[in-house]
């Protein structure tokens, strides 16, 4: 076996109510390996109660070569931020 | 009858964890390595719960780390099969297959039947069994409905292990074998896998007859505690 099988994106959900985040990929020659493969090593300490693989071929990337484009045009927009507002001291979990 | 359970159970739990931690390292890829020290270290829980409630139930002061570190090859009452070399990949597979398909038919019926001791232990493990037992139940199709040399070395491990599984069910387990025989030849069958032929069982492990390879694994096992009585770090 090498690592010729395709690789798999894993996302874990941490507790039920979180979104599911990206934790890292697995090879797997099929969708029932690819979640077993992802459930022995990225959930073996506890660190969720859902499991999403989806092959990584199915993801769309945006290009490197774009990234000035994409990214560069927001980095002057500091008003984007919602950080011209007096908080007020009683608001909590901002 | 409580010890001499617990004691079986805990004693194959122990050896076949400490086969499967052989392979941390060495497996083909990083998931199957993962695999099976999870599963190693599952079996490894198990040893610990089996041979505390025999200790306990023995009333010699003796605990689970006595029991595992300091007896001889011919007071262990594991079955054969689990102390059977790891072999290649497949054979490693065929092993897990046998053996968890049966702990995982096992383990519910203690769980309603058994000693209160060893009844909560398999109820908690019976989780995790049925995990292994579909796990190696799935490699079992990936490589025997795989490429011929994956064929037959599947082949190959199945007809190597074969002639240890007589001894899963002697005295009480006898009942288990119709329902074990479905379930592997179901699997089997969806391998493209022919079940093997009747070969004479060897069998003697559950009386302390073992064959050469207990006590090289144990040599291993239990050198820290021969070289340095009572350790602790």
């Amino acid at each position: 076996m090498t690592n010729a099988l395709p690789l798999w994106e894993v996302f874990v959900r941490a507790k039920n109510g979180l979104a599911h985040k990206h934790v890292g990929s697995v090879h797997a020659a099929d969708p029932r390996m690819a979640l077993e493969a992802a459930r022995d090593v990225y959930t073996r300490r506890m660190e969720g109660v859902s499991l999403w693989v989806l092959p990584s071929a199915s993801i769309i990337a945006s290009d490197p070569g774009e990234s000035p484009s994409l990214f560069d045009p927001a980095e002057d927009k500091i008003y984007r931020h919602p950080t011209f507002y007096i908080v007020p001291d009683n608001i909590k979990h901002i | 009858m409580t010890v001499a359970l617990a004691t079986s159970l805990g004693d194959d739990a122990l050896i076949l964890g400490q086969r499967l931690a052989e392979w941390c390292g060495h497996a083909p890829t990083l998931e199957v390595d993962l695999a099976l020290a999870n599963i190693g270290l599952d079996l490894l829980g198990q040893a610990q719960f089996f041979l505390g409630a025999a200790g306990a139930a023995e009333g010699q002061g003796r605990d689970a780390d006595t029991l595992a570190y300091r007896r001889r090859e011919d007071e262990f009452r594991n079955c054969l099969l689990v102390e059977q070399p790891n072999g290649d990949f497949a054979r490693t597979i065929a092993r897990q297959f046998l053996f968890s398909t049966w702990q995982a038919l096992l383990f519910p019926d203690l769980a309603q039947s058994a000693a209160p001791a060893i009844a909560a232990i398999a109820q908690k493990a019976a989780k995790e069994v049925a995990y292994h037992a579909r796990f190696a139940a799935e490699w079992v199709v990936r490589l025997g409905d795989g490429t011929s040399e994956s064929h037959r070395r599947m082949a190959d491990g199945l007809a190597w292990c074969w002639r240890f599984t007589d001894e899963l069910f002697m005295d009480d387990t006898a009942k288990f074998r119709p329902e074990w025989d479905s379930h592997i030849n179901a699997t089997l069958t969806q391998a493209g896998l022919a079940t093997p032929k009747p070969v004479r069982g060897i069998t003697g492990g559950r009386h302390g007859r073992h064959t050469e390879h207990l006590g090289h694994i144990l040599s291993a096992l239990q050198y820290l505690q021969r070289v340095y009585p009572d350790a602790t770090w």
